[in-house]
């Protein structure tokens, strides 16, 4: 076989070797764009709706034009200040040009709102000089000073100096509650002043928690439904999906109708005499609900996959273990749990992201103490209008989902071996 | 699901540019605030524009995030609304960012209906270039008298007192309204409150005292949560807009009770945002939903103050029940003696940081 091969081979000439070549080329490449062309729709929806959306994000949260922008000649005449003293009467004639052309343009406002995050008070010295700018001659500079005191004060400038470049890293720096002084240096905010890293740290391990309850409530169920014969399961697994369709924001009121201060439960126990009247349970509007109201919305997507992955383990399998002597208690976690690891991997990696970004169902149930970082992301987009900084808590809560994703798989990846060998 | 509601966006397009092709003049965006209050505009303002014009009015419930909305549109270049309904302090914002189209009040709104020109009509220092408001309304505090058979809370301070007044405290989540009320609650002069509240004491004051009864606060974002909350007996006292209160009194006969004390009043009103689709005629909307007769046509409906001195005579009764209207009103002499007025300014200044602050107490 192996010589006839050989030989064959050898009877072509080298052109026609080379053509023979070209000709796989030619049709692997076909083949390729064929299923170029079959993915084409969904790459490009992929591209349009998720990736660009990303890109623009990551960019927004550095991105910094309002000030080098809208106030341009004072970016450029602060370029060589050496920060040491107040600038020069130049400087300030270049502030007026351009308060005064703000004003008129309507944009000094952006440039106002801009340095505001940085410093209160910055909004309205800026735009109520630039209310009289258009009035002032020349000399400018302590005509400026008596319409705000506030640009007597070195600071004002260094920060102006600071954000009037095009790109910016004080998002992230407040997003990591930290703050830059005027002289450059970044440092902590004072403990009473710190949100984000709190609430980045809260929703990771309540996240975490709903994982766990819901591997914890998903697991029997799911091994009732893979174990039952396939009519009864199907019936049963109507209660998983039933409630699956049911509309997110309809559980969440069900929860609040039943858990709280004059809720269904609280009357039970009351009405048991378990709980004073005057001393109900508060089980909601704080983590307690968050978490309750969480697992019982997550759990489905923890069943489904542990479900079909416990419907490929042959029940012999537990049977052989048993007649060759182990316990129940041995065969399972001996044979049945380690192969029913990819489910449980699957449906923890899945309850745990689609958690850690969840914000409706916090911002509802949550109270003060069950809020997630998602409610941070969506009041700076909403309420504040922070886009920048409602960008800069986004990638950092992107940055730790994947890490956290990567550093998983390691682990559960080699889990997976384990039980295949 | 992004797919499909493309493609129903497009089968509504499609149906408005035939809608639009068969009616002379296209309709109208108006942008508010939903429920009871959408509904008194559309009873005073809306409905009357359009028997008088033709042009019809399309209701939009978003100004609740009306000036990020507007913010969007215009960085998109896709503005679609033709009138917002804002508050006073988001007004001046999208009015110094050139997002809000600038008015010659005297050429574009109706003197009062006494013939009061147009800038001694509306509120003092009201029209502020962008904005025209329509109503005076309040935050305040009310209780549910089931929570106190004997004595009753009456000032701002009885609301901090839980020894005295126990029971839940149902608030607005943000520090605006809260942060003052606590430093007039802490002994603070209601006219003094900005300027201590202007100072790092200050602030620190107004949280400590906000301390006293952290444990005691349900927070709401949502404007029909407070008279929901005070009606299961949730909290014992609420603060509320005034609005909202009236409501369930007149309406629903809830047992509720208004303290007027410390009432912290703002405007609310319209802008119309810098390339509306339709500038002519939302012109010719604000003209006419801001003339003396219609907003005193508003509080037949709702218990909201008119923003123009000449409209006060003409308030009568409510509608729906028949009840008196003034005695609900937040800017009726008896109601009115010890308010506080929200200082938008101060707001627009400090906000940020303050919030900032209010986010990071919340967390503690």
């Amino acid at each position: 076989m192996m010589t006839n091969t050989v030989e064959a081979e050898g009877q072509l000439t080298p052109e026609e070797q080379k053509r023979l070549t070209a000709d796989m080329h030619r049709s692997l490449r076909r083949k390729k764009f064929r299923a170029l062309f079959l993915v084409a729709p969904l790459l490009i929806f992929i591209m349009v709706t998720f990736v660009a959306p990303i890109i623009s994000m990551l960019y927004r949260s550095v991105d910094n034009p309002q000030v080098l922008e809208y106030m341009p000649n004072t970016s450029a005449a602060l370029a060589d200040w050496d920060g040491q003293e107040i600038p020069d009467e130049a400087t300030f004639a270049a502030l007026v040009k351009d308060l005064a052309e703000g004003r008129k343009n309507h944009t000094i406002g952006k440039a106002a709102t801009r340095l505001n995050y940085e410093r209160s008070k910055m909004r309205s010295l800026i735009t109520g000089t630039a209310r009289k700018a258009g009035r002032l001659k020349p000399p400018y500079k302590d005509k400026v000073i008596k319409i705000k005191a506030g640009w007597a004060d070195i600071d004002t400038w260094k920060i102006i100096k600071r954000e009037s470049k095009s790109l910016t890293a004080s998002y992230y720096i407040a997003a990591f509650d930290m703050e830059t002084t005027p002289d450059g240096e970044i440092k902590m905010l004072p403990e009473k002043e710190r949100v984000y890293f709190k609430m980045l740290w809260r929703t990771v391990w309540m996240s975490v928690l709903i994982t766990l309850l819901t591997l914890l409530l998903g697991y029997p169920v799911s091994y009732l439904l893979a174990s039952l014969p396939m009519r009864t399961a199907n019936t049963l697994m109507i209660l998983v999906l039933l409630p699956f369709w049911t509309s997110l924001l309809v559980r969440t009121s069900s929860w609040i109708a039943l858990l709280q201060g004059q809720g269904v439960i609280n009357d039970i126990l009351v009405w048991f005499g378990l709980v004073n009247d005057d001393n109900r349970l508060s089980m909601i509007y704080n983590a307690t609900g968050t978490v309750i109201t969480m697992t019982h919305i997550l759990l489905p997507f923890m069943i489904l996959p542990l479900y079909s992955v416990m419907k490929t383990i042959p029940p012999s399998y537990m049977r052989a273990a048993r007649s060759l002597g182990a316990t129940p208690f041995t065969a399972f976690f001996r044979v049945y749990l380690p192969q029913s690891v990819p489910g449980i991997s699957a449906g923890a990696i899945l309850v745990f992201i689609l958690a850690i970004g969840y914000y409706i169902t916090p911002a509802l149930v949550g109270g003060q103490t069950g809020q997630f970082i998602g409610n941070m992301i969506a009041y700076h987009m909403q309420g504040s209008l922070n886009w920048g900084l409602a960008a800069a808590l986004g990638v950092i809560l992107l940055v730790l989902v994947m890490g956290i994703y990567a550093l998983y798989s390691r682990i559960v990846g080699n889990n997976n071996q384990m039980t295949l060998r | 699901m992004k797919k499909f509601s493309k493609l129903s966006s497009v089968i509504a397009l499609g149906a408005a540019v035939c809608v639009s092709a068969a009616t002379a003049a296209e309709p109208l965006t108006v942008v508010s605030w939903g429920g009871a209050y959408t509904k008194s505009q559309r009873l005073a303002y809306s409905d009357p524009f359009t028997a008088k014009t033709g042009i019809k009015i399309v209701d939009e419930d978003k100004s609740g995030n009306g000036l990020a909305g507007l913010r969007a549109q215009v960085e998109a270049g896709n503005v679609t609304w033709d009138v917002l309904d804002i508050l006073e302090g988001d007004a001046i914002l999208a009015c110094d960012e050139g997002i809000a189209q600038e008015l010659d009040y005297e050429k574009d709104l109706n003197p009062g209906a006494d013939g009061t020109p147009v800038m001694d009509d509306f509120v003092e220092g009201s029209l502020s270039g962008c904005y025209v408001p329509t109503i005076v309304y309040a935050t305040l505090f009310s209780f549910n008298d089931k929570a106190f058979p004997g004595e009753k809370p009456s000032t701002i301070a009885d609301v901090f007192d839980i020894k005295k007044f126990p029971g839940k405290r149902a608030l607005e989540k943000k520090p605006d309204a809260n942060l003052e009320w606590a430093l007039a609650a802490d002994g603070v002069p209601y006219d003094e409150v900005y300027n201590v509240l202007d100072t790092p004491e200050g602030v620190e004051r107004a949280f400590a005292k906000l301390d006293t009864i952290k444990d005691q606060i349900i927070w709401w974002e949502a404007g029909a949560q407070p008279p929901q909350l005070l009606a299961d007996e949730e909290v014992a006292i609420a603060s509320a807009y005034n609005g909202r209160i009236f409501n369930a009194q007149v309406v629903e006969n809830q047992p509720f009770t208004i303290i007027w004390d410390g009432q912290l009043y703002e405007l609310d009103g319209y802008i119309i945002p810098k390339g509306a689709p339709h500038k002519e005629a939302a012109m010719d909307y604000l003209r006419f939903a801001t003339d003396t007769q219609r907003l005193a046509d508003q509080t037949k409906y709702i218990s909201y103050g008119p923003a123009r001195k000449s409209s006060a005579p003409l308030v009568d009764t409510h509608k729906e029940t028949g009840v008196k209207m003034a005695p609900h009103m937040p800017t009726t002499p008896v109601n009115f003696q010890t308010p506080i007025k929200k200082d938008a300014e101060f707001w627009a200044d400090n906000g940020d940081e303050l919030r900032q602050r209010f986010n990071a107490w919340l967390v503690q």
